[in-house]
């Protein structure tokens, strides 16, 4: 039984990333976006904020890579929204196949998809001054807790594609959700800046938490509780939303 | 006595024992050898569709989207080895039953077996059983034919060898060959619908649902299809397909149920349904297909209820009883109204009319 599940979860990831090679587009679309990111917030924003792009690549990269992952979750939940509005969820659902399967598959995919993006968008920062001041293990770390917020994420992604059923929905929802979390929080800049009620938002926002994580790890400066706020965000993630998307799943009517 | 072995039995099955331990445990209670052969053979028996026949079962379902009743009490029994047609508009209940019937869908009430099993209990033991034509072709356009198919084939828990052996028999088979490693992407409708029915039966279900499965098809397209629907039904597959098209039905089912917000209102053989009707269709084609109009309520008294309307062909249809004389009734009417008849046949009734007899309205009318 639990091989079987296991069986089907491959098939899934499988027929998830072969989808990403035969359409490189979305893969490449998804990495030059934040690319883009990275290069003007670098150099048109870098001198302004810290008086040098020389130090401001190194604060910035850890906040826009962990940008990255989350607006790539967005493509979790189009992508089962996408094959929902084609039937392909509704085959699925007729097959005696494991009931996780389609959505562990799914998110998978996406967060294999994210290694090859946080990689990418590494290799870029270097490239433009970005450096590794806190040892490698300590940055190989940075990117795991990147990619485990990515794949929480991917999770909430999931639920609101199967609430919502259509590729364009569930477009329009993700940027509702997904901007006011990534600029009220610090991947750009430091919550100290802000206005006192954005900041109260940006100072609890499971983002800048994850955001302040990674970049401690990478730049070696104090990790302080962040890490554990960051994990107890994605343990709560993960325990409302797995269940609530495959009960989504299930009932799809 | 005997149903209570056969829940120990499974029970005992459920909790791993092997079937020596089962059989060593049941001599050793004092069962004999014999008598227990006996009973679970009959059991068997009992649980095989074959033997009653009978490989839907559908007793008052019911299923409702909040004030919308779809399903409003169907009952329903369809035999191993037929082809049935469920026959109604949009809306009817139709694609809401095919979802109960292959476990996409929990009804609110009622009693469902399908291929011998509880279709809300077993759904999963179920889904082995059976393959399902969606209304929509559901292919991955990414993805090859052969790599669909595959697909398919893995998550049916075919080893690779298998799905892929499979699909080599199923490309075949629907002609789909030298397209097989094209992205399924550049198919047309038609060879879409065909992959889509290929991965239906990927499992060799004995019992297959389609739904729709000719909509949207171009006439040469659909003929195919009908073409391989027949085929898989010669090889001894039971289809339960549903359709708008009265032609359809005629064309493929021994069975024709009729189904109108939520229920099944009539039911039979194509000939038992158009023998409903009684006596014949009057049609009446008009030269000038404006006259419909002013030759409708000329003609009315000669027949049986509404003449039907068709502007588009010219023509006015009215069911009858005593044929030959109506017709020469008719041309005197209509002559004397001076509305030019081009042509005026008495036919047997189409299973359009018998729709429209027994819901008032046409199959193709509501939208």
């Amino acid at each position: 039984m639990i091989s079987q599940t296991l069986s089907d979860i491959i098939v899934m990831t499988k027929r998830n990333l072969l989808r990403y090679m035969r359409v490189p587009q979305l893969v490449v679309f998804s990495t030059i976006q934040p690319i883009m990111f990275l290069l003007l917030f670098t150099y048109v924003f870098g001198g302004a904020i810290q008086g040098g792009t020389g130090s401001y690549i190194n604060y910035l990269l850890p906040g826009i890579i962990v940008q990255t992952v989350l607006f790539g979750a967005m493509m979790t939940g189009i992508a089962l929204a996408d094959d929902l509005s084609k039937g392909m969820i509704d085959r699925f659902r007729s097959l005696p196949m494991a009931r996780s399967a389609v959505l562990a598959g799914r998110t998978i995919s996406d967060l294999v998809r994210n290694v090859f993006v946080v990689v990418t968008m590494t290799i870029v920062g270097m490239l433009i001054g970005f450096r590794i001041e806190h040892g490698f293990f300590n940055f190989l770390g940075a990117l795991g807790m990147t990619l485990l917020f990515g794949f929480a994420f991917s999770w909430i992604s999931a639920t609101i594609g199967l609430i919502v059923k259509n590729v364009e929905t569930a477009q329009s929802a993700g940027f509702i959700w997904v901007f006011p979390l990534a600029f009220a929080s610090s991947i750009f800049v430091r919550v100290e800046t802000m206005s006192k009620g954005i900041r109260m938002f940006a100072e609890h926002n499971p983002i800048t938490y994850v955001a302040n994580t990674v970049r401690a790890l990478s730049l070696g400066t104090p990790v302080g509780n962040n890490v554990w706020y960051a994990l107890a965000w994605m343990f709560g993630i993960f325990i409302v939303f797995i269940p609530l998307a495959v009960r989504h799943y299930r009932k799809i009517a | 006595m005997n149903t209570s072995l056969i829940s120990y039995i499974e029970e005992a099955k459920r909790t791993g024992m092997s079937n020596r331990d089962i059989v060593h445990a049941l001599t050793k209670a004092g069962w004999d050898i014999h008598d227990l052969a006996t009973i679970v053979l009959d059991h068997i028996s009992s649980q095989d569709p074959s033997s009653s026949g009978l490989i839907i079962e559908v007793d008052n379902l019911k299923k409702s989207y909040g004030p919308v009743q779809a399903l409003a009490g169907v009952s329903l029994f369809v035999k191993a080895g037929t082809v049935t047609a469920l026959l109604g508009p949009n809306g009817a209940g139709k694609t809401t039953l095919i979802r109960v019937l292959t476990t996409l869908l929990k009804p609110d009430s009622g009693m469902v077996r399908v291929a011998g099993l509880d279709a809300i209990k077993d759904d999963q033991a179920l889904r082995a059983r059976i393959g399902l034509a969606g209304q929509y072709a559901a292919i991955d356009e990414t993805l090859t034919g052969r790599e669909n198919l595959e697909l398919v084939g893995r998550l049916y828990h075919l080893s690779p060898e298998v799905s892929r052996k499979r699909a080599d028999e199923l490309l075949h088979q629907f002609d789909l060959v030298d397209a097989g490693n094209r992205s399924a992407k550049t198919y047309s409708g038609g060879m879409r619908r065909r992959l889509d029915l290929a991965a239906s039966l990927v499992n060799k279900p004995a019992l297959l649902f389609l739904d729709e499965p000719t909509t949207g098809l171009d006439p040469r397209s659909r003929l195919a299809l009908w073409r391989i629907i027949k085929d898989l039904v010669a090889a001894g597959t039971t289809v339960l397909l549903t359709t708008q098209y009265l032609e359809e039905a005629d064309q493929l089912a021994d069975h024709v149920m009729v189904i109108d917000h939520g229920r099944v209102i009539e039911q039979g053989t194509t000939k038992e349904l158009k023998n409903k009707v009684g006596g014949d269709v009057l049609e009446i084609h008009l030269d000038d297909h404006q006259h419909v109009y002013k030759a409708a309520p000329l003609i009315k008294h000669l027949g049986d209820s509404e003449p039907r309307i068709n502007e588009e062909d010219g023509t006015v249809a009215i069911p009858v009883k005593k044929g030959s004389v109506v017709l020469i009734d008719a041309v005197r009417i209509l002559d004397d109204a001076q509305l030019k008849i081009s042509d005026i046949v008495l036919r047997r009734p189409t299973l359009d009319d018998v729709f429209l007899s027994l819901t008032g309205h046409r199959a193709e009318d509501i939208k």
